[in-house]
């Protein structure tokens, strides 16, 4: 290299990325790109009618459930198994998962028994469940009830875990009570962690509550997809789908909310 | 209220790390603890405190705490330990709820300790909007709260870099100055010893024993940055512990 004049060049930008940043719309863009595409493909021919409802059938499908009123007989009882399962699962997973990470005798006893019935289908015990709970209402809500409770345990004892020793070292060195050392300091600090455990119990619950009224409801978002695909409605079928995806979407966005208001210390 | 301990030694599984420390925490006195790392200092500081049992010795409470304090010893964390949940006040609020202190009565305590630490404007704050100085002061505000007897300190300034440490050293010796409080206080910051010590003890390497035992008489407000005695005193301090810091260095590196 030329001492007396060496060149001058820009330090090459390596960093930057890795940091996601929200931006407003682009979900609600790639959503419409999505119909449109559909639309357009539909209508043009290269979909067949076959393969795929056209989307703006799909919407006139959903207009006359609305208007018939058949859209809240089938979407109330569906919401309301959703809320009594996805509560009492969730509820009693937030209990026993808060008694595992404080006891290690519970941890011991009731880590195993969990682990060996995460991976069951739960959909494979409705029969089960109908024997023992009856074939109405009580079998729907013990499905989402029990499918929800061991994902909800298992994130609830990983965030107790997670919980910062020191802070709870402190609380001992200030003399808190056991009760408030539990309530201030570890519930809080689990907060995060159970919240982000709960996006994926509800999903769940809402898989369960389509697969118990497939099996038998008479009314029901389940039923309604049900009947739609037995008889290759293909736009009643969409139409009911679509009714999950907005409860999906709804669900997440009040977890959001929740976390939000909860976590507001975070950010 | 003073603390005493006698012939206390402590072992981990088979190792040792305490061996027959006898030692007075004088009442109202500092008392600075340094050695080498791993000689068992914040384990001393655990035992005194009662976060941990001693497998031999006694620790003795002299007297009794002062009618109004409410958690007679007082831990400050090296890493603060502040609720990222609750906001300064809230922190501070923490301590004092358990003792049915609320409403009008606590928001006079908390005023009064945010007063005395400097931090009135941050009452609101939440802990990650603090610096690290701002934060170990609410964590000595925390503890102010509840008026402690013994104030059991483990490298409260370790955390935060050298000008904020001096900054809250001047604090500390305000402080002391203000209601001569008793307090423990580890650290391996030489510099820091001879600032705030009344006694300064000196533990060797694993298993910590007390070496030596140094008392200053020059008054805490009248020590400052650079002083040529202090400095003198650390230099003294640093030839006693060299030796058994570089063998305790070596000790880690081999196991
Ligand atoms: N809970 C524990 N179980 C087993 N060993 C421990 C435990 N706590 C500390 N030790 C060991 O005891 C020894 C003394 O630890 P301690 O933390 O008291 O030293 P220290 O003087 O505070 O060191 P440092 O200067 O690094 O803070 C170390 O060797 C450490 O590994
Ligand atoms: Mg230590």
């Amino acid at each position: 290299m030329d001492k007396s004049n060496p060149v001058a060049s820009a330090v090459k930008f390596r960093g930057g990325g890795f940091a996601p940043t929200p931006l407003r719309g682009v979900g609600a863009l790639v959503f419409f790109a999505l119909i449109a595409f559909a639309e357009f493909g539909t209508r043009s021919g290269f979909i067949s009618a076959l393969t795929l409802p056209r989307p703006s059938d799909v919407l006139l499908t959903f207009k006359e459930l609305y208007t018939s009123g058949l859209l809240w007989k089938h979407l109330l009882p569906s919401l309301t198994r959703l809320a009594v399962g996805a509560a009492l699962g969730v509820s009693a997973g937030i209990c026993v998962g808060v008694a595992i990470g404080l006891f290690s005798l519970v941890r011991a006893g009731l880590v195993p028994v969990v682990a060996a019935i995460f991976p069951i289908p739960k959909i494979a015990l409705l029969p089960l469940f109908v024997i023992w709970f009856g074939i109405d209402e009580g079998s729907k809500y013990a499905l989402i009830a029990f499918g929800t409770f061991t994902p909800t345990v298992v994130a609830t004892y990983g965030a107790v875990d997670n919980v910062d020793r020191t802070l709870i070292r402190m609380g001992q060195s200030f003399g808190l009570s056991w009760f408030s050392i539990v309530r201030k300091i570890v519930l809080p600090g689990a907060m995060p962690g159970i919240l982000s455990g709960l996006r994926i119990s509800l999903a769940i619950a809402i898989i369960l509550l389509v697969a118990a009224e497939m099996l038998g409801a008479e009314y029901g978002i389940g039923a309604y997809i049900l009947e739609a695909g037995a008889l290759y409605d293909l736009e009643r079928l969409f139409a009911g789908v679509v009714i999950l995806s907005v409860i999906g979407v709804i669900v997440s966005a009040t977890l959001g909310l929740l976390e939000r208001r909860l976590l507001d210390w975070r950010t | 209220m003073e603390i005493r301990l006698e012939g206390v030694s402590h072992h981990y599984a088979d190792m040792e790390v305490l061996r027959d420390i006898t030692l007075d925490i004088p009442q109202g006195k500092i008392v600075c603890i340094v050695g080498p790392s791993g000689c068992g200092k914040s384990t001393l500081l655990r035992l005194i405190g009662g976060l941990e049992q001693a497998t031999g010795g006694r620790i003795l409470q002299v007297g009794d705490a002062p009618a109004d304090c409410l958690n007679p010893l007082t831990y400050i964390f090296q890493d603060f330990a502040l609720l990222p949940w609750r906001t300064v006040a809230g922190n501070v609020s923490l301590v004092l709820e358990d003792h049915g202190i609320s409403g009008q009565q606590a928001n006079k305590i908390i005023d009064d300790v945010l007063n005395r630490t400097n931090l009135q404007s941050f009452r609101h704050a939440w802990p990650r909007q603090l610096s690290g100085g701002m934060k170990q002061r609410v964590s000595i505000a925390r503890a102010l709260a509840v008026n402690p007897a013994v104030m059991l300190m483990d490298e409260p300034l370790s955390a935060l870099d050298s000008q904020t440490r001096e900054l809250l050293m001047d604090d500390l010796i305000g402080l002391w100055t203000a209601t001569q409080f008793t307090a423990v206080y580890v650290t391996h910051n030489l510099a820091e010893a001879v600032r705030l010590g009344h006694h300064i003890v000196l533990l060797s390497r694993r298993p910590g024993r007390i070496s030596d035992i140094i008392s200053l008489d020059m008054p805490l407000n009248e020590r400052h940055f650079g002083d040529p005695v202090l400095e003198a005193q650390q230099a003294r301090l640093w030839t006693m512990m060299r030796d058994e810091a570089r063998a305790a260095d070596a000790e880690l590196l081999h196991g």
